[in-house]
């Protein structure tokens, strides 16, 4: 990839609803992508290699569980903060950002939030510095946007459970030293369990040839009557609202990175069409260009702004689930289309790892169907106006 | 070793330059403002070494008004001990020297580092002045400082070649590219940096030396002229005529 120019756009001067300190984060992690992943990112991304290097990195920018307490290694920041720093991994590469989601929001937060005292001593620090990585297994092969229908279960043996079952799509299982994994009782309800690295009949194979997310890694979590010690059962919080509370909190974050990458497609568009000239002029004087930027620069600023109230009521603990799909699904779904933009500005240069375009624009691709689809997401709003919940097609109330 | 880096606030290098005041003040609306990067790149992270490496404390020390609290928050950040800010508008190079040296007076460090220039104004003079005020040697433009007890041997580039000087503490020394490289703040740092002390202290009674009457931009680029390569007479005419070069 060519230099990494980048500067962020603010049309609305929103920094001034941000602390300095919120800035120094931003900036610190902006100063950092540039140092030492922009340069490698596209390599990564072309070799299909999840460049591991950067844990150490990321762990030091707060990547890493940053809104998990000091008692358990995290550096107990608010949620404007979380949001920056997603902002900011994105704007280089969504894989990098889901690694970062998924430590934080999906493996640190249900331990942090689910778990008891000893598991919280055990592993948050370590994955807080990135000396352990974890994984989320919720999505099986029959079972994705409907997850409570999974069939991965556990049996209550006496002295340990015994897990058996298989989830897909699984964001770092190839690497995972522990994985949440979202299981049933014998009763039907669902649990988290913490399924570690070397448990015999635990098995984590790559998912290969991906177009999108491709600096991430992805496999399947598969379970063959592992034996599950008792004390790795997260206590404090069961059914399908456990997994879906994590969900929340990554979705939220989702809704930050999304305008990073956004911002990312926009500030080399703007760039490449003042630099680049046809008929003798630069393509920026061409009204058609130009109203691709004008209203890219107004979609990327009514999401900073929704995006930024909705960290403020998080902050305030009251961000409604709904709340945060509205914000996950029109903030992806905007990034996306900016990426297309994006990318016929840069006209042939765009579809070259020259140029960040192509990348966003395949792994936004990713972006809008993990996490809850963009469907699903409307279906989520659409429930929480009309109390009517249209997922089943029959029509079931909702109170 | 005690250690004091004096830092000052820049506008970060891709603002958009406006004035007011009839052209005579910097249009600060909308700008944001760093750690002036001579300052943080390579004066306080040399600064930051040789504590590393020989113990001691390094002080930030910046001049201006609360508004320069985040800068100063970002060099604690990056590992600053603590910091002073001594409460002024900022005003010309002379009175920031004054401020600086009293400082130092009552202080008593073994060296004060600072950058070459400020990417602002480009004035290069505070160094110089200070070190004259305090009458202490004052090496500029360094990029290299070693310690060996209270010597230093300090390496300037110059014209087509290297100049290795040796002085002893205390000293004032103005640091340039090579002395050390960036350093990025992390995470622990910026934590830490909530609890450091930045002390606020009075500034002494000075008077500006010197005053801004205006500032004006350099003309605007215009586009790239092509001159064919048998067109000798063209350039010629072009340079002499337009561009009056030659
Ligand atoms: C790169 C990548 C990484 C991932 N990482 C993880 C991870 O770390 N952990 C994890 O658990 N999962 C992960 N996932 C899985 C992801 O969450 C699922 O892919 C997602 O939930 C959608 O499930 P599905 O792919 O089975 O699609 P399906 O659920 O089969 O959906 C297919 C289509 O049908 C639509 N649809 C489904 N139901 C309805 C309905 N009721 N009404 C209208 N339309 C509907 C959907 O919107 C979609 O368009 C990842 C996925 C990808 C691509």
């Amino acid at each position: 990839m060519a230099d990494d120019r980048f500067q962020a756009p603010d049309y609305y001067n929103l920094d001034e609803l941000l602390t300095e300190e919120h800035k120094l984060i931003r900036d610190t992690v902006r100063a950092w992508i540039k140092k030492d992943v922009s340069p490698i990112i596209e390599e990564y991304a072309q070799k299909a290699e999840f460049p591991k290097q950067i844990i150490p990195g990321l762990a030091e920018v707060g990547g890493f569980g940053p809104y998990i307490p000091e008692e358990y290694g995290g550096p107990g920041l608010d949620q404007i903060a979380y949001g920056l720093i997603m902002q900011e991994l994105e704007r280089c590469d969504s894989g990098v950002r889901s690694t970062s989601s998924v430590q934080s929001s999906l493996v640190m937060y249900p331990i942090w939030k689910y778990g008891n005292e000893e598991q919280k001593m055990r592993f948050l620090p370590k994955l807080a510095t990135g000396e352990f990585m974890g994984c989320f297994g919720l999505t099986e092969p029959d079972h994705g946007s409907n997850p409570g229908g999974m069939v991965t279960n556990f049996k209550d043996m006496g002295d340990h459970y015994l897990l058996n079952g298989a989830k897909m799509w699984i964001t770092n299982a190839p690497i995972a030293d522990v994985a949440v994994v979202w299981a049933k009782s014998e009763e039907g309800r669902i649990h988290g369990l913490l399924v570690e690295r070397g448990m015999e009949g635990f098995t984590t194979p790559e998912t290969h040839d991906k177009w999108s997310l491709r600096a991430s890694i992805t496999g399947e979590l598969v379970f063959d009557n592992v034996k599950v010690p008792k004390e790795n059962l997260l206590p404090n919080k069961s059914g399908l609202g456990a997994p879906l509370g994590c969900l929340d909190s990554a979705r939220y974050g989702i809704a930050w990175g999304a305008i990073g990458a956004a911002m990312d497609c926009y500030d080399s568009a703007l760039r490449y069409s003042k630099e680049r000239e046809q008929f003798g002029v630069p393509i920026a004087s061409f009204q058609l260009t130009q109203k691709k930027l004008a209203e890219m620069l107004t979609e990327i600023t009514k999401a900073q702004l929704l995006t930024w109230r909705l960290g403020v009521l998080r902050n305030e603990g009251k961000a409604t689930s709904a709340q945060i799909s509205m914000a996950k699904r029109n903030n992806v779904d905007m990034a996306l289309k900016i990426a297309r933009e994006a990318r016929q500005i840069h006209g042939a240069m765009g579809i070259t790892s020259e140029y960040s375009i192509m990348r966003h624009m395949a792994n936004l691709e990713s972006v809008i169907t993990y996490e809850g689809t963009h469907d699903i997401h409307l279906l989520i709003t659409g429930m929480d106006i009309t109390g009517i919940s249209a997922f089943k097609n029959d029509g079931t109330q909702f109170s | 070793m005690k250690i004091i880096v004096c830092i000052s606030k820049a506008p970060d290098t891709t603002s958009k330059i406006a004035f007011t005041d009839g052209n005579s003040k910097f249009d600060e609306n909308g700008v944001q403002f760093i750690v002036n990067p001579y300052d943080e790149w390579y004066a306080l992270v040399r600064a930051l070494e040789l504590k590393e490496a020989n113990g001691g404390s390094v002080t930030v020390l910046n001049v201006g008004d609360a508004s320069n609290d985040a800068i100063i928050r970002k060099a604690l950040a990056i590992g600053a001990d603590d910091a002073v800010r001594i409460d002024a508008p900022t005003q010309d190079a002379l009175f920031v020297a004054k401020q600086i040296a009293n400082y130092v007076k009552e202080n008593n460090p073994d060296m004060v580092l600072l950058g070459k220039e400020t990417i602002d104004y480009n004035g290069s003079q505070v160094g110089g002045m200070v070190a004259a005020i305090l009458d202490m040697p004052y090496v500029s433009l360094a990029s290299k400082l070693d310690m060996n007890g209270t010597t230093a041997t300090i390496e300037r580039e110059i014209e087509g070649g290297v100049e290795v000087i040796e002085t002893s503490t205390p000293f004032v020394l103005s640091a340039a590219k090579g002395m050390a490289e960036a350093r990025i703040p992390n995470m622990r740092g910026i934590m830490a940096a909530r609890t450091k002390p930045l002390n606020v202290v009075a500034a002494i009674a000075a008077d500006n030396a010197t005053e801004i009457k205006s500032f004006s931009l350099p003309p605007a680029k215009t586009g790239c002229k092509y001159v064919d390569a048998d067109n000798v007479e063209q350039l010629i005419d072009l340079l002499h005529n337009e561009a009056k070069a030659i």
